[in-house]
């Protein structure tokens, strides 16, 4: 194990794979919520009557799996394996010669089985419930390491691998074991994000409309409106992103590009309810975070949200960023489900790495269809519509929060030699 | 079902099972799996295809039948012979 205050101690993020509904590499996400560019639209789903509004990606999966790779496996494997081998490529190490036994994927999921579950029962449905039927694959596509497994299988990684089931708090949830996996020396690279499959699932719409929370609005590119007044439910969306993570020492001993360093994490759980947030956990969540990174609000430059566009979510959330950056004006704070939806277990993965390249260009992207802020949601901070030009960018601060309880920060530095 | 439009059915089910197969060139006395990527689950495959669309159960002491293309029709022709060719 490596302690704190060593140079091994310092994780960094060396490379970027991603698919996002608007772009399909770090550049062109990067290039979508600059220019305000939406990735959501009408979406057919079974069994539910009208379109829903869902984040769509369109990356191309045959660039690392063969047809039969995809037939067999499943939505959110086919998303990881190209996520894991796009950040391997961003991050310019020779993959050949990288111990395959000493590599982890660390992979945040929302949920894991429910599209196939799904698929299944409609497919029995056909046959009058004939249960023999049934697809010998339900269990390897449905078991809970699949999207990180079959990233294994995909680029024969021979070190461990597993999904870390944190609802909307995976996409953190992956980074912080992948970081820490390093410090134990239990591997010496991580691949680590998350990803989603859930658009494939009707269950998921159906439940949150049922819970008066899924978005509607007559043009998809508005529907998801965090802290705005008419903000009406969540947009699901699928995706991915999955980052190469080293000790400081490998990254410079290769001469790796350093995208930044993991300086600062927490997870707390609320105890209060199975779907409502707890300002109060969130703000001690966002402290700890502080603690761990010996840095005040005061140092954040950006925060990236978790807003959801609910109604109680948001009001939430802007209740503990008051709390605990109430006396910082000069922080921005942005939200990326307004371009894209919820991309559930890669939201808080693809909603860091949107912000990442602030640390080069020094601008914070904006939170689109915020036309009228809902007064309870009221943050001078916001950065609205408009991407906005800072000073400079050292410390980006990216809250990903879930169902149950489970609430998860991480803070990322940008990479000074020191 | 003639043996032609048998042996046409399962190679349709070959080619959604192997979509990366080439099956142009499949000799039909050679085993399945000397001439293609094709292990357990992708033999399942054809298994429950079959079930599916002809309702064939195929119990696992048959399997054997189902080694080569020639081995599969043979095998197949009694349970599809009344069966109307669906391609």
């Amino acid at each position: 194990m490596y302690l704190p205050g060593t140079d091994e101690h310092r994780i960094v993020i060396t490379g970027v794979g991603l698919t996002a509904p608007n772009g399909n590499s770090l550049s062109e996400f990067r290039v979508s919520v600059l220019a305000g560019e939406s990735g959501v639209v009408a979406y057919e789903t079974r069994y539910i009557k009208e379109p829903v509004l869902a984040g769509v990606c369109d990356c191309d999966v045959l660039k690392y799996q063969k047809r039969k790779d995809v037939r067999r496996g499943t939505r959110a494997g086919s998303i990881a394996v190209y996520c894991a081998n796009e950040a391997v490529a961003d991050s310019g190490m020779d993959w050949q010669s990288v111990s395959k036994d000493r590599v982890g994927v660390y992979l945040g999921i929302t949920e894991h089985g429910n599209v196939e579950t799904e698929n299944e029962i409609y497919e029995i449905k056909q046959f009058d419930y004939d249960t023999s039927v049934w697809s010998h694959h339900h269990n390897p596509r449905t078991v809970a390491n699949n999207p990180a497994g079959e990233v294994t299988l995909n680029m024969r990684v021979t070190g461990p691998h597993m999904t870390i089931g944190a609802a909307c708090a995976a996409g953190n949830a992956g980074f912080i074991q992948g970081m820490q996996m390093l410090r134990l020396n239990d591997v010496d690279l991580s691949l680590a994000g998350g990803v989603s499959e859930s658009i494939h699932t009707f269950g998921i719409f159906a439940a949150f409309a049922s819970q008066n929370a899924l978005a509607k609005h007559e043009d998809p590119t508005k529907a998801c409106r965090p802290f705005d007044t008419d903000r009406n439910g969540i947009v699901v969306a699928e995706g991915g992103a999955i980052c190469t993570l080293e000790r400081l020492p490998d990254a410079r001993a290769r001469g790796a590009r350093i995208h930044g360093e993991i300086v600062g994490y927490a997870m707390n759980s609320d105890a209060t309810d199975f779907v409502l947030p707890n300002s109060n956990r969130q703000a001690e969540c966002i402290r700890l975070a502080l603690g761990r990174a010996g840095i005040g609000p005061e140092d954040i430059d950006i925060i990236s949200t978790h807003a959801t566009a609910t109604e109680q979510g948001d009001i939430e959330e802007s209740i503990a960023l008051r709390d605990v950056f109430g006396d910082c004006p000069n922080v921005a704070v942005n939200n990326t489900k307004s371009f894209i939806g919820h991309a559930m277990g890669a939201a808080g993965a693809l909603e860091l790495l949107g912000n990442i390249p602030s640390f080069d260009d020094g601008i914070a992207h904006a939170t689109i269809n915020l036309d009228n802020v809902d007064p309870r949601c009221e943050m001078p901070q916001i950065v609205a519509n408009q991407p906005r030009q800072l000073k400079n960018v050292r410390y980006i601060l990216n809250n990903s929060f879930g169902m149950l309880g489970i609430n998860s920060v991480l803070i990322v530095k940008k990479y000074e030699e020191s | 079902m003639t043996q032609d439009e048998i042996r046409k059915v399962v190679l349709d089910i070959l080619e959604n099972i192997t979509p990366d197969e080439d099956l142009s060139s499949l000799d039909d006395a050679v085993a399945f799996r000397d001439q293609m990527e094709l292990d357990s689950m992708d033999f399942l495959d054809i298994v429950m295809e079959l079930r599916k669309q002809y309702r064939i159960q195929i119990p696992e002491e048959d399997y054997e039948n189902l080694i080569s293309m020639a081995s599969t029709v043979a095998y197949l022709t009694p349970s599809l012979k009344d069966v109307e060719c669906p391609l």
